[in-house]
């Protein structure tokens, strides 16, 4: 499956390598819970590393959406707070 | 099972990403405007790190001339001890480690807002590029959407740039932020250094050069006695001879 690592692109991953990605995925959800923003760097870089290393990068020209997306690895607690409760961090397009 | 962090974000990214597509009338327009903000900010981002930069060479003339009072003050110590005022010399070196303290504190802060620049410079290079990807994604897009019998087949690709736009935004939106902080960091920095204690220990030296003047000259005095001395002494002394 395609999945995209926020500000560095798309990957290309196996079902064994998005599998190992969910259990970290559910202890980031804690890390998160629990406010723990050292833990929740270090989950997020882990899974990005997962996917860099065992992903096959796709060019930036290619336009097939991604089935998971992940965050930016350096994801502050305070940005993930704005992004899960208000929505906030994606910016809006702006209407032409 | 709990839902993850990332199928959250998934989910919450991939309803705004469509959102932007979807409810534009006209999606070449919507694109080109798109890249013209994307241009923008990131000019801004270089223009805000340039001024990171200007901040670091203020800071970097500064521990110069931190710098050259350590020089001045150990010079002073020397001056002082040699003229038989410990006291003055102890003043002087006081002075001086805590000059080369505050040179220690400014050198970390330079060399962090070193670190941080070289990150930003790099970071704003894959911004380019993806910036520049994005140019050519839109022009593909907007060539499909004029041809209408490819209706069918924009909404995969719809999709994709709508996630690719909205990655790239939130990735530049996140080094003007950065930026920001940093240029907020460097003048509060710099402001320290300019209207706190530093200027001080460098300027507020008044006291001591004084003293040391007026050894100095107190010196001076003393030497050229002495060499009047030498030359008339012979006369008096003969004087006192004959008498």
């Amino acid at each position: 499956m395609i999945v995209r690592v926020m500000g560095e692109g798309q990957f290309e991953i196996d079902d064994e390598v998005a599998k190992g990605l969910n259990e970290l995925d559910e202890q980031a959800e804690r890390a998160l819970q629990a406010e723990d923003q050292e833990q929740l760097a270090e989950l997020l870089e882990r899974m990005a590393e997962a996917v860099r290393t065992n992903g096959a990068r796709l060019p930036d020209e290619d336009l097939s959406p991604s089935e998971g997306i992940a965050p930016p690895p350096d994801l502050t607690l305070e940005e993930a707070k704005e992004l899960f409760e208000g929505e906030g961090l994606i910016p809006d397009l702006p209407a032409a | 099972m709990t839902v993850g962090l990332w199928q959250r974000f998934t989910m919450i990214f991939k309803a705004k990403a469509s959102r932007t597509l979807d409810r534009v009338e006209n999606p070449g327009e919507t694109l080109d405007y798109s890249y013209q903000r994307q241009l923008e900010m990131l000019q801004k981002t270089k223009r805000g790190l340039a001024d990171v930069v200007t901040a670091k060479k203020r800071l970097q003339h500064q521990t110069q001339g931190l710098e050259q009072s350590v020089v001045k003050l150990d010079g002073q110590a020397r001056q002082a001890l040699s003229a038989g005022r410990d006291d003055l010399a102890r003043t002087a070196l006081e002075r001086k480690v805590l000059v080369q303290e505050q040179l220690q504190g400014l050198d970390q802060q330079i060399a962090g807002l070193e670190d941080q620049q070289r990150q930003m410079v790099a970071q704003q290079q894959e911004l380019s590029q993806k910036v520049e990807a994005f140019r050519t994604q839109k022009e593909v897009i907007k060539a499909q959407y004029s041809a209408a019998e490819a209706q069918v087949r924009i909404g995969e690709a719809a999709t994709g740039i709508g996630e690719q736009m909205a990655d790239t935004g939130l990735a530049i939106q996140r080094a003007k932020d950065k930026t920001e902080q940093m240029q907020a960091r460097a003048s509060a920095i710099d402001e320290l250094t300019t209207s706190g204690a530093l200027e001080d220990f460098t300027s507020d030296q008044t006291q001591l050069d004084r003293e040391l003047g007026a050894i100095a000259s107190k010196s001076q005095v003393d030497k050229e006695l002495e060499q009047m001395k030498a030359e008339l002494g012979p006369g008096d002394a003969k004087k006192e001879l004959s008498q």
